[in-house]
């Protein structure tokens, strides 16, 4: 059922607990109730690290039946037998229950997609579970390319196809977005065949999200960038140009006390830190 | 003489052996899915599908159908009077001499088969079948012997013994290859099986000039979808895969296998046969899948047939043009075979090739292939003030649009068939942006599960209103909406638009110009002529328009495939030749300027080869370009 998990170059060892986090998505033309995009890409990460063995958890209402089930079937049709779904109500915050979960339940290694497609999509859910786990987190990861019980050799995506190298520690969250490999095709039977496992879980209303007032965006008339290229190639330049960065700064050799500083100063001075 | 006693013991030995070999043969059968068949019924019909629907086919090769009817005729009388004469011993010389009649007739038949097998088309198989017309005429001459003396011609012992040896070993020759063989699995199981597949076909509306050519539906609850393994076939299917006489026909028409794509529907059905005995297919003597070595493939009854017996390529490389169905002269239903395969890909494997995956999530998620907004299925008919059945609630004609909504050359010919409704003053209305996919593609692609969603959203929508037919001027929809849906509650009446135009042009509603232009050949689109039987309407719509045909020699129901058909173009698998090319090529050789179609998906495909090429014309446009409009 999944060739792939033994084709990758990623053998993961064994015994390192691999999980994803899965939300119900939205299709940006129809906006029917989908597997997310990146959600679904985390999946095929996790599946080409481990196969099968991948857990899927999502927190939401329970909703037998309705296309919220479907949906998250869509994940199941990838070739995993199950996935737990802590209950909550509408509107409820996914970061306490979540948190809880993994907390009682450990894992090595949390994947998940850079941003929900419906609800707050913030995309700070990943950073704010890494902070209550203590664990470190990557964003933006393409592909993880060797892993043992300690630590994991990552290919990070950077702006216009450059990717850096990093090494992070285990446990870890990891993020996914455009970068990393598409999600395979869904399999109705395995999809529908799969079990959804219902758990109890902390249901706390969030109280953020519930001041907010949802409407739909408004189509804004786009400014169209003229460039005066005379050749392909210098159109294909002016495409993938670097923005030139002002007042930036490099900063290598210093210690990381200096390179910490250096960021608080800029956070300060944009008055995001007061 | 010894053959006084030899011949009635060999005899009984052959027939219990053949008994012993179809009991075997018909469990292997017995490992398919069950299928409810009328079995008394069956066997009444079989000898007038043999000799109507059955030589029906045969005859387009009017040389094989005599000999066939020569041979085959002369053989069953031949074995019936051999039981009585020789093995009942019944002392009757007006049965000695039909039996002496009988042999002579099967004698002649195969002379002919023997002439034909001299220089053997490539289609056919070699192999065993290259000795079966000397196995024939061994049979006929040995028993036209042997039943001299029955019928007083000659005395009891003439001949002596060495004639006496070379006729046992002519009878042990022939009862080993024409009744032994016949159910040990020689060339002549084709006779076995053939006889039992016509009388428990799986199509039986096929019979007596009918069609039948929906997909039947998969149950979505059951514990595997569609076909892994030889046993997960109906067991009728299985019946007639043994049923091949490995003629080639299907592989002399098919387009996949011309273009060079790894697909040859006769070693497909033989690969079948292979799954359901086991074994190996190194005994094979026909032309291989283009491109892939015969001998490596390995099956049994359970064994997965795409990991070992048949490349997931091969399935999906087939078009659906029923080329391989209509030619076939055992009636075998290749198509479903393949789609029935395909649903194993599709539903448990997830295993669609190239772009099929993101056709069919597009499919789930927009109801249309490309992912386009679905509220702007419409956007086309902007300008055209189209009624609306939300609005209107009711009219005499349902215009189903289908997907070219969203393809700017499609719209073309949308657009050419409003104005004709106009014209004809036509009580029309369209669904609009409450139409979806009809589900063609992902049913061809093996996608069930979607196709019954989208099959039966269209049904509950279609329900709220009233009309008399739908209309639509694609062969696809057509096909689906009239023969699929009723399946799930739908039935209509559905109508192709240039049967529609061709009923306008006979009341009177519209009046046409002349076509000024070069010379124009039709392609017959295979989802509206083999798949739905319409070859007229449109050839007398061309002659209304003043248009004598430049007919292509492969045309009507020998049409070759565009090669859009069956989600093939979105599958893509590599071939050394493209099918539209080779289609043009026939449109060319006869020195068409203008080739008509009558399909959206046709009109893409040979469009899509490079120019100088004829130009494509779909007839709604040719009908809206003469139309010659009153002024008030
Ligand atoms: S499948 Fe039919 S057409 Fe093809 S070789 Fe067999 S008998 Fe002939
Ligand atoms: S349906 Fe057409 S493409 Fe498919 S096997 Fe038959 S002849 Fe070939």
């Amino acid at each position: 059922m999944l060739p792939d998990a033994n084709s990758s170059n990623t053998p993961v060892s064994s015994g390192l607990k691999v999980a994803a986090l899965v939300s119900v998505g939205q299709h940006p033309k129809s906006g029917r109730p989908r597997r997310a995009d990146q959600d679904a890409r985390a999946v095929e990460m996790g599946i080409r690290l481990c196969g099968e063995h991948l857990s899927l958890v999502h927190a939401g209402p329970e909703g037998k039946g309705d296309i919220r089930e479907q949906a998250l079937r869509q994940y199941l049709g990838m070739g995993i037998k199950g996935l737990t779904i802590l209950h909550q109500q509408e509107g409820s915050d996914a970061l306490p229950a979540l948190a809880s979960h993994f907390k009682d339940q450990g894992a090595d290694i949390i994947l998940a997609g850079m941003r929900a497609e419906s609800g707050e999509a913030s995309g700070m859910l990943p950073y704010l579970l890494a902070d209550r786990l203590g664990w470190p987190i990557v964003s933006s990861v393409a592909d993880i390319i060797s892993i043992n019980e300690n630590d994991a050799e990552i290919l990070q995506a950077l702006p216009r196809g450059q990717r850096r190298k990093l090494r992070v520690s285990v446990p870890f969250v990891a993020t996914v977005d455009q970068a990393a490999q598409i999600p395979r095709q869904i399999a109705f039977g395995p999809s529908q065949r799969g079990h959804l496992k219902g758990q109890e879980s902390i249901d706390e209303i969030d109280q953020v999200k519930s001041d907010w007032e949802e409407t739909p965006a408004r189509k804004r008339p786009k400014r169209l960038n003229i460039k005066k290229a005379k050749s392909a190639a210098d159109r294909f330049k002016a495409a993938t140009a670097k923005p030139q960065g002002e007042g930036g700064k490099i900063m290598k050799d210093e210690s990381s006390q200096e390179k910490a500083q250096a960021i608080l100063d800029l956070l300060v001075s944009e008055g995001i830190v007061k | 003489m010894i053959l006084d006693w030899l011949l009635p013991l060999l005899l009984a030995i052959a027939l219990g052996l053949m008994a012993i070999g179809a009991i075997r043969r018909v469990s292997l059968w017995r490992a398919g899915q069950a299928e409810p068949v009328n079995i008394i019924t069956g066997l009444m019909a079989m000898p007038r599908r043999y000799l109507v629907d059955l030589h029906h086919v045969v005859a387009r090769d009017k040389y094989m159908s005599n000999t066939h009817v020569a041979t085959a005729g002369g053989f069953v009388l031949s074995l019936a009077l051999i039981i009585l004469v020789h093995l009942f011993g019944l002392d009757n010389q007006v049965l000695s001499w039909a039996l002496l009649g009988a042999t002579t007739l099967m004698f002649t038949g195969a002379l002919f088969v023997f002439k034909r097998r001299t220089q053997p088309p490539q289609r056919l198989s070699k192999g065993p079948w290259m000795r079966l017309p000397k196995s024939l005429l061994v049979f006929a001459v040995t028993f036209f012997i042997v039943t001299l003396p029955a019928a007083g011609i000659l005395p009891e012992n003439f001949g002596g013994w060495v004639l006496a040896v070379l006729l046992t070993a002519g009878i042990i020759y022939g009862l080993g290859e024409m009744v032994f063989g016949m159910t040990w699995g020689g060339p002549m199981k084709h006779a076995f099986a053939g006889a039992l597949h016509l009388a428990f076909h799986r199509r039986p509306e096929r019979f007596d000039g009918g069609r039948s050519t929906g997909l039947k539906p998969v149950n979505l609850a059951a514990d595997s979808l569609g076909v892994a393994k030889p046993k997960d076939f109906k067991w009728n299917q299985l019946l007639g895969f043994d049923a091949c006489v490995q003629c080639g026909r299907c592989e002399a028409v098919c387009p996949a296998f011309a273009a060079g794509q790894p697909l040859n529907p006769k070693k497909l059905i033989q690969d079948m046969v292979v799954g359901l005995a086991g074994g190996t297919d190194a005994k094979y003597a026909g032309s291989p899948y283009p491109g892939v070595e015969v001998g490596q493939a390995q099956g049994s009854p359970e064994k997965i047939i795409t990991e070992g017996l048949v490349k997931a390529d091969t399935l999906w490389s087939c078009t659906t043009c029923r080329a391989c169905v209509e030619e076939c002269p055992m009636m075998i239903e290749h198509v479903d075979a393949i789609v029935d395969m395909r649903r194993f890909l599709t539903l448990e494997k997830g295993e669609t090739p190239n772009k099929g995956a993101e056709v069919l999530e597009n499919l789930i998620a927009t109801d249309n292939p490309n992912g386009f907004d679905p509220q702007s299925r419409t956007n086309w008919a902007a300008d055209q003030n189209l009624p609306l059945m939300a609005e209107v609630k009711e009219a005499d004609v349902l215009f189903w649009v289908s997907d070219g909504a969203f393809d700017m050359r499609s719209q073309r010919i949308l657009k050419a068939f409003v104005k004709v409704l106009k014209a004809a003053n036509v009580n029309f209305a369209v669904l609009g942006d409450e139409e979806r996919d009809s589900g063609d593609v992902a049913r061809r692609l093996g996608d069930d599960a979607t196709f019954q969603t989208l099959a039966k959203h269209n049904i509950d929508v279609m329900n709220q209103y009233r009309f008399k037919r739908i209309v639509t001027t694609d062969p696809h929809a057509f096909h689906v909406l009239k023969n699929e849906y009723g399946d799930f509650g739908g039935q209509y009446e559905v109508l192709h638009h240039t049967t529609f135009i061709n009923e306008l042009v006979k009341q009177g509603k519209l009046r046409l110009d002349q076509f000024k232009g070069g010379n124009v050949t039709y392609h017959d689109p295979c989802y509206l002529g083999r798949y739905n039987g319409e070859y007229d309407s449109p050839r007398e719509l061309l002659k209304v328009l003043g248009i004598e045909l430049k007919e292509m020699e492969r045309s009507g129901y020998r049409s070759r495939c565009c090669g859009g058909g069956g989600g093939a173009p979105i599958t893509d698998i590599p071939g050394e030749r493209r099918i539209a090319d080779m289609r043009m090529e026939d449109a060319k050789a006869v020195g068409a300027e203008v080739v008509a179609v009558g399909c959206q998906q046709c009109t893409a495909m040979l469009e899509g080869v490079v120019e100088p090429r004829p130009e494509i014309k779909d007839i709604a446009e040719l009908v809206s370009e003469a139309l010659i409009e009153e002024v008030h």
